[in-house]
């Protein structure tokens, strides 16, 4: 796994750019600093409302095209969907808005240090951090595929850029408004298969996750899988992002999906706990009071 | 320029600007962001006897002005704290004020035990607890309860190290609560902690939490920290006080003084701005000279004095300063164009 040491850093940055996709909107912003140590899998976490805003919690999204910057400032990109009314706002700003980032932040995608071939899976726009990783990948050597899906047309995000990376990228929808009917699991077992996969790389739904884990687990690959759990800080301070993870030690804690994360092993995660306190949980019995 | 030092009880500090307790974990975190020796102090997340797991998932919730939160005191246990956190912060040369809970006073008084012999600046006592001995009364609610704790921990804890009982707002008389833990030998009081609130999301039909209710943070909840701080100045004028609820900003901040704080935590505000401590501390100094005070000590208190009085002129052994912000408060007759009483910014 390669990591560079530098940390993630607060800093003004302008939207450069704004490009609509279906149901999202795509924001290119002039931020240095967050593009300067940037790796596949991280994230930015953006202050919405404005200088005197009364929504106080950042926004985290996963970041994608990323140009650190030679003559020209370095940008990032990431992909907004309107969830409520942070996001509602985010996408109403136009080129030229300032926007408070801080990043780049969380564990990246653990990339091989030799080429093995790999299956890309993305939910909706959790394809976003999955297209820098293919091209990191890619730069390595392996063999790739991509499997987007979404619950319609619309929702899907990046299938262009996808198939100008990977080539082979295999497109469903739950209602057969684009590519195959069904859910990104049914074409995966045959895409481990068929190209002799040894890890599968996941961002989306935490069903979905879940579900690529199973799959990943069933054919002995490993699976990194990149969740999406709501944050109120993305700097490991406010603790509210948690999940049931098992450590290399056996012993399951909630930990920070923002700092400790958002990457993975699928098969660390306690899916079906999650939401739940169970009892063999790391501290779980000084909750006594 | 303003003398930011400021003092609470024997613990001597360079500004008055500290972290809250629960917004920056042990100070790592907001380390990568500016050297946090360089505030008035970290305040620790609370650190209880054993680990703690928390509770489960969705713990927070964003509300109007601020957020919702029922983390459970998710924390490693005392002794992974002494081990790993408390060495961390004196590298760094920060003061360390250790924030401790527990479900009833004798782990209270373990917890000031074990912090005994190791360098601790000042010790915050989380009494917003269920007492487990009291079916669950949250000792913070109940006069008797709150001084057998402070009293304890007070008696538990190292002589020199000053011990801080922190209040929840959720009562009815806070000066009462203030007064019981003031006889019981509280060295100051540190307010407000959150008040308790209750989000349902009208998606599923349920409580949004996982723990049902949780504790509400922000700038929404800071007209009734300043109404605590104020009342607690009244009711213990001898016991200095560590204000926080909301502070957004150096007026916010001088805010807190004005109504009786000798110094400041700042809390939810890192969610959204990780460097707000820093900034809050920049602003707080501009604020203090734009008013004339000479010192953080002349500003604490001072919204309690008869109005007209000029900054910094009460103090027999300083110099009064001549600057506007003295003459201005001097001849202004009406509250809104005195310095320091900005009318409150409703959005905020």
């Amino acid at each position: 796994m390669t990591t560079t040491e530098a940390g993630p850093v607060q800093e003004v940055g302008e939207i450069f750019d704004v490009t609509r996709f279906g149901g999202y909107t795509q924001f290119t912003v002039v931020a240095p600093g967050v593009a300067r140590s940037f790796q596949p899998g991280q994230f930015v976490a953006v202050a919405v409302g404005g200088p005197h805003t009364s929504m106080l919690l950042r926004r985290s999204f996963a970041l994608y095209g990323v140009k650190p910057g030679t003559e020209f400032a370095g940008t990032i990109q990431f992909v907004v969907a309107p969830h409520g009314r942070g996001t509602e706002w985010l996408i109403r700003q136009p080129v030229g808005t300032k926007l408070d980032l801080v990043g780049p932040l969380g564990v990246p995608f653990a990339i091989p240090r030799r080429p093995v071939p790999a299956v890309l899976v993305g939910g909706g726009y959790g394809s976003a951090p999955l297209l820098p990783l293919a091209e990191r990948l890619i730069a390595l050597g392996s063999d790739l595929r991509m499997i987007l899906g979404a619950a319609t047309a619309d929702r899907l995000f990046g299938q262009l850029a996808a198939k100008r990376l990977v080539g082979a990228v295999t497109i469903t929808t739950d209602d057969g408004s684009a590519g195959q009917r069904g859910r990104v699991t049914d074409p995966l077992p045959a895409a481990i298969e068929q190209l002799g996969a040894q890890v599968v790389y996941a961002c989306g739904p935490m069903p979905m996750l879940r579900a690529v884990g199973a799959v990943a687990e069933a054919h002995g690959v490993r699976a990194q899988v990149a969740v999406e759990e709501s944050m109120a800080c993305g700097i490991g301070v406010c603790m509210t992002c948690v999940l049931p993870v098992r450590g290399e030690d056996g012993v399951s804690r909630f930990v920070r999906s923002c700092v400790e994360g958002p990457v993975f092993d699928a098969g660390r995660v306690r899916w079906a706990d999650v939401g739940t306190l169970p009892p063999d949980l790391f501290g779980a019995d000084g909750m006594g009071h | 320029m303003a003398d930011l030092r400021t003092s609470l009880a024997s613990l001597a500090l360079p500004n008055p600007v500290l972290t809250a307790s629960g917004c920056a974990a042990a100070g790592r975190e907001l380390g990568q962001f500016f050297d946090v020796a360089a505030l008035g102090g970290v305040v620790t997340k609370s650190i209880m006897l054993r680990p703690r797991s928390g509770r489960p998932t969705p713990r927070m919730a964003e509300t109007p002005s601020g957020m919702l939160n029922s983390i459970g005191l998710q924390g490693p246990g005392i002794d992974a704290f002494l081990a790993h956190d408390l060495p961390w912060l004196r590298q760094q040369g920060a003061r360390a004020v250790v924030s401790i809970a527990g479900g009833s006073t004798d782990e209270y008084v373990a917890l000031a035990k074990r912090l005994y012999n190791h360098p601790v600046d000042l010790i915050e006592v989380n009494i917003s607890c269920p007492n487990v001995e009291s079916r669950g009364q949250v000792f913070a609610c109940d006069p008797l309860a709150a001084s057998r704790v402070i009293s304890a921990v007070r008696r538990a804890a190292h002589p020199n190290t000053p011990v801080f009982a922190k209040l929840s707002p959720d009562v009815t008389d806070i000066g009462q609560i203030a007064r019981a833990v003031a006889d019981a030998g509280a060295d100051g009081i540190s307010l407000i902690n959150t008040l308790l609130g209750m989000v349902i999301d009208t998606e599923t039909l349920q409580p949004a939490l996982g723990g049902v209710t949780g504790g509400l943070s922000g700038p929404a909840i800071r007209p009734v920290a300043v109404r605590c701080v104020w009342q607690v100045h009244r009711a213990v004028p001898h016991l200095p006080l560590l204000g926080m609820g909301g502070i957004l900003t150096g007026k916010d901040a001088l805010q807190f003084l004005l109504a009786g704080a000798s110094a400041v935590s700042v809390g939810t505000a890192v969610f959204h701005d990780p460097t707000a401590p820093i900034r809050i501390l920049a602003e707080l100094e501009a604020e203090l000279d734009r008013c004339g005070f000479a010192s953080v000590a002349d500003a604490v208190g001072f919204a309690h004095r008869e109005p007209g009085t000029a900054p910094g002129s009460s103090r027999a052994s300083g110099p009064g300063p001549s600057g506007p912000g003295a003459s201005k408060s001097g001849a202004s007759k009406s509250g809104a164009s005195k310095p320091g009483i900005d009318p409150e910014e409703i959005s905020a």
